[in-house]
């Protein structure tokens, strides 16, 4: 800004610093409590400076899961949810530029019927679905496996419906140029078609990556093995309930560890985006 | 190389909805074709259906003696320059050329041989890396046209290619074409709605109005002698005054060029021109107005030697009647003398 108020820059920044610390503060809290034994946790007020257990304690979590609820490692939990937060991105990338191709690209009868119809589905959130969408997978007998945990979260209206977006933008000239060139439509589709979407599909990735690890309904009603629960799962099954005592620092623990892979995602792949975002291709 | 053969070509989308009504044209082998019309008149859809992008109703088309009709573009030994390039825009040039030789299965030495020479040409030599963003328009249309080259078509097909540079470029780029033809000796078809584009670059044009070829003819030949009004309305610029006059004791037009006008004493006159605008070019000066003292006749432009002073007020004009053109007021085609 050029305008000099310093009463303006003050009041933004104080609220910002409270946006901040709105955010920021729970994560710390979370992360102190990761540090503590149960006992320093449970005496009020609880410290804010950082423990000296947060090896034990992670070391607990990883290995062997809390010692009265779910006795799930979370090592295995951290590994069935990156298989789902991997398959239900990638399959749900794969379906639907494949579909939108197909929508885009050719001729065929009820074509338009079938991209509404994949539209409409857009309005059914998967909690409408849930009940005979785990009939049907139980039937198959997918039930506590990753097929029953990632199938029925893959086909995506959404995306499809971005990638149709994208692929109207391209303009039809490349398409005929690539027919000139001799390319069949999946010569183009490898060779144009995909390089071009690569910005569009590192979006979705981030995106769905997201809504897969944070899944948190669909595999608390296909899984009842403690090998299949996922980490956000993991958390929920180690709160015993009843009369049990929640070891906190444990679960924390265990919420540090959720965290950390979809930041992970969203820092590394958001060079991606501003590179995207940058050269415009088209 | 080969001829083109365009017999009675015609193309409807639906029944009623006709866009090229019957084209007949015989395209001698290397001869370098222009196809002019205002927009909409159907000549992008002709040139697609020569390049095999839009089917043929009726009619048919044969390159080098061989029906095309039902070829896909790919095997009608064609290439296609588009009006925006149409560049793959994640290729480098390089690439981007030999894109097309590779999905044909050419060696690899053979490629970058033909790529190479391509690039000399056209002068892209030092820009084969880039990717296609980083190029000036006139590069990209360079590229464009290096792509259609390496693949050694029997005809070069152009969609407006120049229509998206710049003025100074495009005139630089006409010269380019004009001697790239020369070089390689291509049949070319060349679609433009730029009638200076056509009258330099043809050999021969086809004048498009409607969907019909209202004149198939050398430029100069159609300048002189312009089958319709249409045709003398078009070319020519600012084209042929058209002026409502009696033929014969029948309504007519009466077709003078700009520069046919010339001013003279007003006892010589054999109109009158009620001059409201001039346009000086420098070279010659452009002068607009109604016929008649009153302002109420026809709109005639007159094109003046930088030499005559050209003001405001009534300008008495005369013509060598050898330079008239005459045509039916209600068909529009040319009255032979």
């Amino acid at each position: 800004m050029v305008e000099n108020r310093p009463w303006v820059t003050f009041f933004s920044h104080a609220v910002l610093i409270l946006g901040v610390l709105a955010v920021a503060f729970p994560l710390y809290v979370t992360f102190i409590a990761s540090t503590h034994t149960l006992e320093t946790i449970m005496q009020a007020p609880m410290s804010l400076l950082p423990g000296d257990q947060l090896v034990e304690n992670f070391t607990q979590v990883l290995t062997a899961g809390s010692t009265k609820a779910s006795k799930a490692a979370a090592s295995q939990m951290l590994v069935n949810s990156l298989v789902m937060a991997l398959v239900i991105p990638l399959g749900k990338i794969a379906i639907s530029i494949i579909s939108a191709f197909a929508i885009v690209y050719f001729r065929f009868p009820l074509r338009m019927f079938f991209f509404w119809m994949i539209f409409v589905t857009l309005m059914l959130p998967v909690e409408v679905r849930i009940i005979p969408t785990f009939k049907v997978i139980a039937d198959l007998g997918m039930l506590n496996s990753y097929a029953g945990l990632t199938v029925p979260l893959i086909a995506s209206a959404t995306a499809t419906f971005l990638f149709r977006q994208f692929f109207m933008t391209i303009p039809d000239e490349l398409a005929e140029a690539a027919r000139v060139d001799g390319a069949s439509p999946m010569r183009f589709f490898w060779d144009v078609l995909l390089p071009l979407s690569k910005t569009t599909m590192a979006a979705l990735f981030v995106i769905q990556f997201i809504y897969g690890w944070n899944q948190y309904l669909w595999p608390l009603l296909v899984t009842t093995d403690e090998s299949m629960y996922t980490t956000v799962i993991g958390i929920k099954r180690m709160m015993g309930g009843g009369d049990s005592v929640n070891e906190w620092n444990l679960i924390m623990a265990t919420a540090i560890l959720a965290m950390l892979p979809p930041a992970l995602v969203v820092m590394l792949m958001q060079k991606w985006f501003v590179k995207g975002l940058v050269e415009t291709e088209k | 190389m080969a001829a083109v053969s365009l017999r009675d070509v015609r193309k409807s989308y639906t029944p009623e909805l006709q866009v090229i009504h019957g084209v007949n044209m015989e395209i001698a082998d290397g001869e370098f074709v222009v196809i002019l019309g205002p927009s909409g008149c159907g000549k992008s859809t002709l040139l697609r259906m020569v390049a095999g992008l839009e089917t043929v109703t009726a009619g048919e088309i044969a390159i080098g003696g061989r029906v095309v009709n039902n070829l896909e573009p790919k095997d009608r030994d064609i290439a296609m320059v588009f009006q925006n390039y149409a560049l793959y825009p994640h290729m480098s040039v390089y690439d981007n050329m030999a894109y097309g030789l590779r999905i044909r299965g050419l060696a690899k030495d053979d490629i970058a041989a033909r790529v190479k020479k391509a690039a000399e040409i056209l002068e892209l030599g030092d820009f084969l890396d880039r990717k296609p963003r980083a190029l000036s328009g006139g590069q990209r249309q360079r590229v464009a046209m290096g792509r259609a080259i390496v693949r050694e078509p029997q005809v070069f097909l152009f969609d407006e290619p120049l229509s998206n540079l710049d003025a100074k470029l495009r005139v630089q780029m006409r010269a380019e074409l004009q001697t790239l033809h020369r070089r390689l000796g291509t049949t070319s078809l060349f679609v433009t709605h730029d009638q200076v584009e056509a009258m330099t670059l043809a050999q021969r044009m086809i004048v498009m109005n409607g969907g019909r070829a209202e004149q198939i003819g050398a430029p100069l030949e159609i300048y002189a002698r312009p089958a319709t009004t249409f045709v003398a309305g078009f070319i020519g610029s600012p084209p042929m005054n058209l002026i409502p006059a009696k033929r014969e004791g029948r309504d007519a037009l009466l077709g003078v060029r700009p520069e046919h006008l010339e001013p003279c004493a007003q006892g010589e006159a054999l109109m009158t021109v009620d001059v409201d605008l001039i346009e000086p070019l420098g070279s010659d000066t452009l002068v607009y107005g109604h016929l008649g003292t009153n302002g109420a006749g026809a709109r005639v432009a007159v094109r003046l030697h930088q030499s005559v002073d050209a003001r405001v007020g009534h300008l008495p004009v005369r013509y060598d009647p050898a330079q008239a053109h005459w045509f039916d007021s209600a068909s529009g085609s040319r009255i032979e003398a």
